[in-house]
């Protein structure tokens, strides 16, 4: 595991330009080049307000600013995480070529999805940094966090992608089940509501390793609050694990991916 | 000694499994939840084919070594084998060094993108770091001689600049190691030409070069050693034109046609005047041996001789009717030989020879012998193409409309 390790430092610079290749191609071939980065996200935030603004309406109290702006925060995180497994359960059978061809660590095509999905995720975030700085939405010591949760959101994406895209090559019909997952998921992960809303059930919704995470993004840059630190750490480990699991059964099946393919 | 082998294939086999196999979890969950149940039918038993048994060999450094064979003999599965890409049933695969591997030229490269966006693809694809890119790029677009088309999207290239691209970039890595597939057949004479000249560079540079192919003419050129491998096994190994022999013998073998009829080509023999061979030098003599067997009664016939050229192109036939030999008569029980003697005034290449027993009144082709023996002639660096009609220069002039006199230059 340690060589496996050594041999893709060695290799980033082919990281860094399948990450590069994919981001070039999805913008080459688009009228909308890089608006691509913000649409989707702009999308799943709009859809967030609108219902966060219909469930206003159904119990009388005014959206706040804070409300829009943590439906985005949350918005962003999640087009990151979902676009993260979208992109890279498809990234070894998309690329038959250099699976069957050329010999190379081949996790570098789902960590490659991953990263592009965060230069995304950067592109957009940044635009909204703007949009907040703006709107003087005030800054607090709490948003050191934020590199802390991203790490541990990449890490969980990650782990959980180097799995979905090996079971992609093995089982085809597993891509299908990955978008019916993801576009379940939105429902079970607090990206439209908060889980405080759900009151006695709040816990259960935080099983879901990803909610602690929306949850502490939302509250340390627009609450400028501390993440729920327990749960935190919770989220850490299943990242964690999920990591190392990944890593390690990804290894363990690669020697049969050019022959399945 | 130990130190300076770069590779060691020690007994590597590899079973590919053939038969129940479940690409779907459509098709796996009901499967395994039958046998859980055990209600499980009984399959169809798994079909396993050994596409590698115990094959065997060493390089040293700086060796060229070629790995002949044809097609489904495990040529493919062997490079995949040393390069990582698959992984061995049994058996040990060591590797010293950096390797880089030409099993298909131009597989990293993305259509949409350019020349230029490709070289840097397909250069970390194939190991290099990008610093080094930038410091190659100039001669890898050099090499490739496709500088005017370098910010043009691959998908317009055709596929003979695709492949000098590929082979551009991948021959500008510095492997210790090159493997080369099959590169060859595409690209023109001339850039065919820089590729082989670019392999002995990296030779003398003192990498190791493997190099597969059919193209028997380039092996025998670059590699001094080579070993042939047929069905999954090691036939031959050793002194390159003598694996080649072998190869040539056998795939004359397979060809052969057995004679159902009374009459039938019993034997073909290709020599020149003192031994049996199957490499000749463009321009030597040869004699070709023709037995005939006869088992019943037979109306007279010739026999034809032609030559086929590895596009199976014929080269050239004749007969014994043209030559002026009367129709052979034969009764049952009698043995009928002939000898054809040919100046080989051909090109550098493969060729296969080809023998046939034909009645030229009613035109009914007896009996067919092809290919009766695979023959390969050595390159010539004067004439490309089938045939060698020793071709000279006998005026070379220079014509100055704008000068009064007119100035030749003797070669």
């Amino acid at each position: 595991m340690v060589e496996s390790l050594q041999e893709l430092f060695a290799r980033r610079d082919l990281l860094y330009m399948i990450a590069w290749r994919e981001i070039r191609i999805r913008y080459k071939q688009s009228v909308m080049g890089f608006m691509w980065a913000i649409l989707l996200p702009a999308v799943i935030v709009t859809a967030g307000i609108i219902v966060r603004y219909g469930m206003s309406v159904m119990s009388g109290k005014p959206i706040s600013g804070q409300e829009i702006a943590g439906i985005t925060v949350k918005g962003l995180v999640w087009a990151f995480f979902a676009g993260a497994l979208r992109f890279s359960s498809t990234s070894l059978i998309g690329n038959p070529n250099l699976v069957t061809k050329i010999y190379m660590p081949r996790e570098i095509f789902p960590l490659a999805s991953v990263l592009s999905q965060l230069l995304d995720f950067g592109v957009a975030a940044g635009i909204v940094l703007i949009v907040f700085v703006i709107t003087r939405l005030g800054a607090s010591w709490q948003l050191l966090w934020v590199p802390v949760l991203l790490f541990i959101t990449v890490a969980l994406a990650t782990g959980w992608a180097l799995i979905l895209s090996a079971a992609c090559l093995f089982f085809r019909d597993v891509k299908y089940l990955v978008e019916v997952i993801i576009t379940f998921a939105i429902f079970i992960t607090p990206v439209f509501y908060d889980v405080e809303m759900f009151k006695k059930w709040a816990n259960l919704l935080m099983l879901n390793p990803l909610a602690p995470l929306i949850e502490g993004f939302e509250r340390t840059i627009v609450y400028g609050r501390a993440p729920d630190l327990p749960w935190l750490a919770y989220s850490s480990a299943i990242a964690f694990v999920s990591l190392v699991l990944g890593f390690y059964l990804f290894k363990r099946w690669e020697p049969a991916f050019a022959e399945s393919i | 000694m130990a130190a300076d082998i770069v590779l060691q294939v020690s007994n590597v086999s590899k079973k590919f499994v053939r038969g129940e196999i479940h690409d779907s979890l459509r098709d796996l969950i009901p499967a395994m939840a039958a046998r859980l149940t055990g209600r499980s039918r009984p399959s169809a038993a798994k079909k396993d084919f050994w596409a590698l048994q115990n094959v065997s060999f060493e390089l040293t450094r700086g060796e060229a070594f070629g790995i002949i064979g044809s097609n489904g003999a495990g040529k493919s599965t062997i490079l995949k084998l040393i390069t990582g890409i698959m992984k061995p049933t049994s058996g040990h695969i060591t590797v010293t060094g950096k390797l880089s591997a030409l099993i298909e030229v131009g597989a990293g490269f993305h259509p949409d993108l350019t020349g230029r966006e490709n070289i840097y693809l397909n250069g970390t694809i194939l190991g290099m770091k990008k610093a080094e890119i930038d410091r190659k790029f100039d001669a890898i677009v050099e090499f490739s001689g496709l500088a005017d088309f370098i910010d043009t999207p691959v998908k317009r290239y055709s596929t003979g600049m695709y492949a000098r691209l590929g082979f551009s970039v991948a021959a500008h890595v510095d492997p210790d190691i090159l493997i080369v597939d099959e590169v060859l057949s595409v690209g023109d004479v001339v850039f065919q030409n820089r590729c082989l000249e670019r392999m002995n560079t990296i030779l003398r540079s003192g990498a190791t070069v493997i190099f597969v192919s059919h193209n028997l003419r380039a092996i025998a050129e670059l590699c001094p050693r080579s070993i042939l491998l047929e069905h999954g096994k090691v036939t031959a190994a050793g002194p390159s034109q003598l694996v080649m022999d072998t190869y040539l013998e056998h795939a004359g073998a397979e060809g052969r046609q057995s004679a159902s009829k009374e009459v039938g080509i019993s034997r073909v023999k290709v020599r020149r005047s003192n031994a049996n061979s199957v490499a000749y030098d463009s321009g030597e003599k040869i004699w070709v041996d023709v037995d005939v067997d006869c088992k019943g009664p037979c109306e007279p016939f010739s026999v034809v001789l032609f030559l086929n050229d590895e596009k199976q192109y014929e080269a050239f036939h004749t007969s014994t009717e043209y030559l002026g030999c009367q129709p052979i008569a034969m009764k049952p029980g009698d043995r009928f030989s002939c000898t054809f003697e040919l100046d080989l005034n051909l090109a550098g290449g493969t060729f296969y020879l080809g023998v046939e027993l034909f009645r030229f009144n009613n035109e009914e082709l007896i009996h067919v012998f092809y290919p009766a023996q695979t023959i390969f002639v050595n390159t010539l660096t004067e004439v490309r193409g089938v045939v060698n009609p020793r071709p000279k220069v006998t005026a070379f002039e220079l014509l100055r409309p704008g000068e009064p006199t007119k100035e030749a230059m003797k070669r």
